[in-house]
């Protein structure tokens, strides 16, 4: 290992902008002639749209235009779509109901987009949208999920029982006869509760339009910009993929809710050839982003694990409703079948599995993928079933874990995943031991005398990263390939610019991905700069999500540098007079086996661009090289978080007293970086088990928790300091052996929490978020049965 | 529109502003100071903290109109001659960033926090100081962490 190479602890290169404030997020950026855009949303749930009077908002000062769904339609502006087809157990398709980008006749839930107002000023914009006289017939929301399929009222008019589709994966009949014949069955209903990702920065969009050119360009807050490229040309029709370029520049936290393509971003560009060519520009609000960024989770599960008279485990069910909000977002159907019912195999060896999911409408948010994205919940119903089974059988949840781990590799689950390397005992052994097991006995009967009630709770996790082979996930109905492309410049005096389809929003790519730069090449890191999001610079690329970029990203840019290396070989020989085999490249210096010739690789660089002194008919002056990289497999971080808590009865505040998470990732680029990654995943966890949960009014449908005053987001008082380690088994599929590292502590931490606190509080089972409230009205009922 | 007059980051400025118009849009929009950022409506994010007079206020909250005078120091005020502030290195050195989205807020309030509570500051009190911070990426580990550190180099 090199000072800078895979497995340092480098500070990052990009945070010297980001402390001196000179970020560059796309709020920061202004163009001449700009304008602003501000939407008039709906205010109801679900109601038909009677007429939409604009006329005294256009006659308002400085509105430049006033556009509606029927503006829309009348420019054959297309809807936004859902790229993953799914299709129901009869084999019907999925049905994804029209998703406009304004709404056209009804509108679906609050927060939806019903006009545009674009004026020389934002103030301008918003005063004018007041004048804009909708008339509106208010129909019945369908808001609970679980009654969606029961309900009168349709989100869709034509879908038929507010249901997008009813998926099943596994063999029931086979995992029936598993439960017939069962000496134990652990059944739990399990609410997954709704989240809002919440990054930090809002959403925004700047669209400008060039008449001469008939060009767009899109600045936009965005995960995948050439994805976001696709879609708006492919299928919203604004304009073919070489008349529209795509930058994300700085964007500030995405945990998947910048996937998606959104109607603000098609809307500006739209409005700004509507209105000849100025810039429209837009940010959402804090309560935009609470009412109309894609949610998390929300899944109604039954599940059931059954066990035979030795501990061993023989099957799991699980029937699980999702909610999918009014509208397919873009890659929303993925989320509740082949991101979680994938999982539901855990780290055990489990024969038969079956989960039957149905995906209804509802009048809320579109529900899409969120940090982890269907294996948090995958999670969450494993490991609070195993650890619910092991208190029923009285068996050590530890030793319950042990005795129905998967311990031989590879190994194939019946829900298609093939795990391809880990060590589940040795992370849990591990965690364990750093959070002094041991002493917990003693720890408990400390916070017994001081009136306190402790618990612990473990969560032996695996998630399913990388998305994936391109051919596999096609199989499943993914409309996109999920390759990831690179691009290696050598500059002529050496230095490297790389070009990633990844897209870094927080994740230190400018960081990681020199650093195998810098240990391949043995070029300093300084001389590396890393490219990316902005389809004019970048060919293609498929983004940053599912913890991708190291597996996937990190290895198209190692295949490149495989080319850059061979064909720097290939030059090096001809300027040294040497054969190809007799060169070595070694810490960044090519040599003649054997000699004491020796050229370094900026001198090797120059000769490349030079092109003296090698045939041109053989060798192609320069040195540049690009490459795609298809997985071969996912891959499959696991590992095994611990939390110890300790609970107020009085008033039902649960600290958090001590976090242990043993992850194995393989191998470790950066582990500062890494480190951070699992601290932040943690506390999204934590947050989704004891704070967070957004609720709408079940009669309104109106979001009850639209602002950080009443959806809450953890605070640094609500954590403690993690204690972190890793075991590492190389992920054999890709030639970095990488596993990804992005989101498994969200993915671990509820079901670590829950476990821990139903310990301490004597229960089976508690809804998450377990606020305050939750957790003092079982206590207070505790004690009172005492 | 009354024009205000303040000094921001050691310059004095002014400006015509808007009897409505905030202190941070004021920075952000008529001085091109995009390092405050602007997290949410409700002066809960604390991405727009600043110093004014030397004590960390949320500039979402304050009207610039209200800020005549005023020395007001942002984010991009506080590296002297081209040497970061002990608390820009900390926050670097120990990865208390991520997206970089909170980071402007969070090393204002850091600062405002040594000032205020010294340079020896325990983890508890670093986290209950945080209140009014909110970062998304970090867990609030190493923020806690740089914080730390950087207050015993200030």
């Amino acid at each position: 290992m090199t000072e800078t190479g895979i497995g340092a602890r480098v500070a990052r290169k990009e945070d010297q902008r980001f402390i001196m404030g000179k970020g560059r997020y796309v709020d920061d950026i202004h163009l001449p002639r700009e304008t602003y855009a501000y939407f008039l949303r709906s205010p109801h749930a679900h109601a038909k749209i009677d007429a939409i009077d604009t006329g005294a908002a256009r006659e308002a000062p400085g509105v430049l235009a006033v556009l509606t769904g029927e503006d829309a339609a009348a420019d054959k502006i297309g809807g936004l779509i859902c790229g993953w087809m799914i299709h129901s157990m009869d084999g019907s398709p999925m049905k994804a109901g029209p998703h406009p980008v304004l709404a056209q006749g009804k509108v679906r839930y609050v927060g939806d987009h019903v006009a545009v107002v674009v004026a020389e000023t934002l103030a301008q914009a918003k005063s004018a949208a007041e004048l804009i006289d909708v008339s509106y017939t208010e129909l019945d929301p369908v808001v609970d999920p679980a009654d969606a399929p029961k309900n009168q009222s349709l989100v869709h008019d034509g879908i038929e029982r507010n249901t997008a589709f009813e998926w099943s994966l596994g063999n029931k009949d086979a995992t029936d006869a598993e439960f017939v014949k069962a000496a134990h069955v652990t059944k739990l209903e399990i609410r997954n509760n709704r989240l809002i990702p919440n990054a930090i920065e809002p959403r925004a969009a700047i669209g400008s339009y060039d008449p001469a050119e008939e060009h767009f360009t899109l600045y936009t807050t965005s995960q995948n910009p050439h994805v976001a490229r696709l879609v708006i040309s492919a299928f919203v029709g604004i304009a073919p993929e070489h008349k529209l370029r795509v930058i994300a520049p700085d964007v500030g936290g995405g945990f998947g809710s910048k996937i998606f393509i959104y109607a603000e971003e098609v809307v500006c560009l739209w409005a700004s050839k509507r209105i000849g060519g100025r810039p429209v520009r837009w940010t959402a609000e804090r309560s935009e982003s609470f009412l109309a960024d894609a949610h998390g989770r929300d899944h109604v599960t039954t599940a059931e694990l059954a066990c035979d008279r030795n501990g061993k485990i023989v099957a799991l069910r699980a029937h699980t409703i999702a909610n999918m909000g009014a509208y397919l977002s873009t890659f929303a159907s993925s989320v509740p079948t082949y991101l979680y019912a994938t999982l539901l195999s855990g780290q055990y060896n489990i024969p038969q599995i079956f989960c039957e999911v149905d995906a209804v409408y509802t009048n809320t948010a579109p529900v899409d993928a969120y940090r982890g994205a269907g294996r948090p919940e995958a999670t969450y119903v494993v490991e609070r079933l195993v650890e619910t089974a092991a208190r029923e059988l009285k068996l050590d949840p530890a030793e319950f874990r042990r005795r129905n781990f998967v311990t031989q590799f590879p190994h194939q689950t019946p829900v298609i995943m093939a795990y391809d390397a880990g060590d589940y005992h040795a992370s849990l052994n591990r965690a364990l031991e750093l959070a002094d097991f041991n002493g917990f006995a003693a720890r408990k009967a400390e916070s017994g005398r001081k009136g306190k009630l402790r618990g612990i709770g473990y969560s032996t996790y695996i998630e399913a990263c990388g998305i994936a082979p391109s051919a596999a996930v096609g199989s499943l109905g993914c409309g996109v390939g999920l390759w990831e492309s690179a691009e290696v410049r050598v500059n002529p005096v050496g230095t490297v610019e790389v070009l990633t389809g990844s897209h870094s929003h927080g994740q230190g790519h400018e960081t990681t991905f020199a650093q195998l730069v810098s240990d391949r090449l043995g070029v300093p890191l300084d001389q590396v700069s890393i490219v990316h999001g902005d389809t004019d610079k970048v060919q293609f690329g498929m983004g940053t999500y599912g913890s991708r970029s190291g597996a996937v990203g990190m290895s198209a840019i190692a295949k490149a540098l495989d080319k850059i290396e061979a064909k720097a070989r290939k030059v090096a020989a001809h300027v040294m007079e040497a054969a190809e085999g007799d060169i070595e490249f070694r810490n960044g210096s090519f040599t003649v086996k054997g000699t004491d010739r020796k050229m370094g690789f900026g001198e090797v660089a120059l000769a490349a661009y030079v092109a003296h002194k090698f045939p041109t008919s053989e060798i192609e002056p320069g040195l540049k090289e690009g490459a795609f990289h298809d997985p071969t497999n996912f891959t499959f971080p696991a590992g095994c978080h611990i939390c110890e808590l300790e609970v107020d009865p009085e008033t039902g505040v649960v600290t958090i007293a001590k976090w242990t998470a043993v992850d194995d990732f393989g191998t470790l680029i950066n582990p500062l970086i890494v480190e951070g990654q699992v601290h932040g995943g943690i506390a999204q966890g934590v947050g989704q088990a004891l704070t967070e949960g957004a609720i709408y009014d079940e009669e309104s449908g109106q979001l009850i928790t639209g602002s950080y005053m009443d959806y809450c987001m953890p605070r640094a008082s609500d954590l403690p300091s993690f204690t972190l380690g890793f075991v590492e088994t190389r992920c054999p599929s890709n030639p970095l052996g990488m596993k990804g590292c992005g989101e498994a502590g969200a993915i671990a931490a509820p079901a670590a929490v829950m476990n821990a606190l139903t310990d301490a509080l004597g229960v089976r089972d508690l809804p998450m978020p377990a606020t305050p409230q939750v957790v003092w009205e079982v206590a207070a009922a505790r004690q009172a049965a005492e | 529109m009354p024009a205000v007059a303040m000094t921001v980051n050691g310059s004095k400025v002014s400006g015509d502003v808007e009897g409505r118009t905030l202190l941070v849009d004021f920075l952000r929009n008529q001085l091109n100071l995009t390092g405050t950022h602007v997290g949410c409506d409700t002066s809960q994010c604390g991405a727009c903290t600043v110093l004014i007079d030397g004590r960390a206020v949320k500039s979402c909250t304050v009207l610039a109109a209200s800020c005549g005078g005023a020395e007001v120091t942002t984010i991009e005020g506080l590296a002297r001659n081209g040497k970061l502030h002990p608390m820009q290195e900390a926050f670097r050195e120990h990865h208390g960033l991520q997206c970089g989205f909170c980071t402007p807020g969070m090393i204002m309030t850091a600062v405002d926090m040594v000032n205020r509570k010294g340079k020896s500051l325990s983890e508890e009190t670093v986290r209950h100081e945080l209140e009014g911070n909110i970062c998304r990426c970090t867990g609030y580990h190493n923020i806690v962490k740089s914080i730390q550190a950087g207050a015993s180099r200030m």
